[in-house]
């Protein structure tokens, strides 16, 4: 088997200041990486960077044997809507806050070439019944919705083109606990059931110990630590990961 | 001094027309692509024409025959006001006969009576952009054209099905140009779109406050966006024409009194004449 995405000593500056740098790892079909770390120690450039929002200075990065770096624009944007996905922290940047739940879900499809009106609609409805969304709410705009189902429904707006890669910004902030719950064991039941890839970004060690199988600690733009989920969070090697993972509330 | 001596051919000075004819040659080689040109300051307000009123200037010869139409009517003020403008600065021929003029300069209408080789319809247009409704950065919607990223486009035809139960775009119906370019086709009703395709006339688009040219080559292929079980159709008033008794044409609801009553009329005025002369 072969790994899915290879990142390789990539590096990101901002000027003089480093965003990320000498990142390397490999991701296998169906895993499932968490990026850990706290605000401004270069996850979210990381995730840019992967996701190709954003060029690296340094550094390769494949996809399923292809240079991402290397592909043109039209390819890279054929790559975003349809392999891969990418899941914003915040629902209104990734959904089309003008457009009813059945178009922002269509959108991806109409993108790659669905010309059937009846098809693409039976399949954003059975999307948003995957996603706990009544299908009587698919005329309505996600303005109608709440943060929960805004979620809920950036999410089944990209995963509808089937993809493989799915890259998540904070996919639970800005919710609160028994939403985020809810849409954990959703998001935990669609990855595994669709056997998908995940690279998931997120300060919140609860967030990663429920869905990573792998965990990536980052601080200052360097990854501190690495190893399986349990593994780093149970018995933590590195003093940053130490105090990250005893600061956290205990209710 | 004569009234004809006071101003340059066409009112435009010719670097301008130059600069204009550049323009339209780069928007005819490929069509439906939007040509940034820089408008002019014309003797008239944006809305009333601006950018048809250059681009005509720009295609003007002494031995032209002018047609001005708006809404299908040569009688209304926009059509007039742009008419004299043209006798007075190029003291050409004008004429409302569609098959007697060589360029028609139109705003929201293709004239009934079937175009020939050699003419040059120009349209009037207020915003040149498919997407911009839809997708308010132009950085981003040039950057959609050039990658024919237009999956929004469908995006805006399917809330259309989904809210109205149809397609209820009912004019700038967006087309897409020789399979390549999504344009739209000025403010034409979308009952005009089939008459875009494989036009033996050249077609100009002039939008003078957005600064853009855009055209279809004669006998281009323009296909009008649309779902496999939802295709385009291009519908107008079920009706025929109250004066001339026109089934096939576009009509105008005219509303006659504050008692309901309503007339249907041809909004091509010259068509409907013509088939009253026809009558008589």
């Amino acid at each position: 088997m072969n790994p899915l995405f290879t990142v390789r000593d990539l590096e990101k500056r901002y000027g003089t200041r480093i965003g990320c740098t000498d990142v390397s790892f490999d991701l296998w079909p169906g895993e499932v990486m968490g990026i850990v770390g706290e605000s401004g120690s270069g996850k979210s450039t990381l995730l840019s960077c992967l996701a190709g929002h954003m060029p690296p200075d340094r550094g390769e990065v494949h996809f399923d044997g292809r240079d991402v770096l290397a592909m043109s624009e039209p390819e890279r944007r054929f790559l975003a809507r349809t392999e891969w996905a990418f899941v914003h922290q915040n629902p209104r940047d990734g959904l089309r806050m003008a457009v009813s739940a059945g178009g922002n879900v269509g959108e991806r499809l109409m993108a790659v070439g669905a010309r059937h009106y009846g098809d693409i609609r039976e399949t954003a409805t059975d999307w948003l019944g995957r996603v706990e969304i009544a299908a009587d709410r698919i005329d309505d705009r996600p303005s109608a919705f709440s943060g929960g189902m805004q979620q809920r429904l950036q999410i089944a707006r990209n995963l509808v083109t089937g993809p493989r890669l799915v890259f998540m910004d904070e996919p639970t902030g800005g919710l609160d606990v028994s939403v985020q719950a809810r849409l954990l064991d959703l998001l935990r039941g669609l990855v595994r059931r669709l056997g998908l890839s995940a690279i998931i970004v997120t300060h919140d060690l609860a967030v990663v110990r429920l869905l990573a199988d792998r965990l990536m600690v980052m601080k200052g733009g360097r990854v501190v630590e690495t190893g399986l989920t349990d593994q780093v969070l149970d018995d933590p090697q590195h003093p940053y990961t130490q105090l990250l993972v005893s600061s956290v509330l205990q209710v | 001094m004569t009234a004809m001596d006071a101003y340059n051919f066409a009112y435009l000075d010719e670097e301008t027309k130059r600069m204009i004819r550049r323009a339209l040659l780069k928007a005819v080689a490929i069509p439906g692509y939007q040509v940034p040109f820089a408008s002019r300051e014309m003797p008239m307000p944006y809305g009333w024409g601006t950018g048809g009123v250059q681009v005509t200037a720009a295609c003007l010869m002494a031995d032209d025959v002018l047609k001005v139409i708006d809404q299908g009517a040569d009688d209304t003020t926009n059509a007039v006001s742009i008419r004299r403008f043209f006798q007075r600065t190029a003291d050409v021929a004008v004429t409302e006969e569609t098959e007697a003029a060589t360029i028609i300069q139109t705003r929201h209408r293709i004239p009934e009576a079937a175009l020939r080789e050699g003419q040059i319809m120009v349209f009037q247009v207020p915003i040149p952009e498919p997407l911009r409704f839809l997708e308010p950065r132009e950085t981003e919607t040039r950057r959609m054209h050039a990658l024919a990223d237009y999956g929004l486009m469908q995006v805006k035809l399917y809330e259309d099905i989904a809210r109205h139960g149809e397609i209820a775009t009912a004019y700038a119906y967006p087309v897409r140009v020789e399979g390549r370019y999504v344009m739209d086709p000025s403010p034409i009703p979308k009952f005009d779109n089939p008459k875009l395709n494989d036009s033996p006339a050249l077609m100009l688009f002039g939008a003078g406050r957005e600064q853009r040219i855009y055209a279809l080559p004669p006998y281009t292929q323009v296909e009008s966006l649309d779902f496999d079980d939802h295709p385009f159709v291009a519908s107008k008033a079920d009706h025929a024409c109250d004066i001339c008794g026109a089934t096939e044409s576009y009509l105008d609801e005219v509303i006659t009194d504050d008692q309901g009553g309503r007339m249907f009329v041809c909004s091509d005025t010259a068509f409907c004449r013509s088939r009253q002369g026809d009558a008589a």
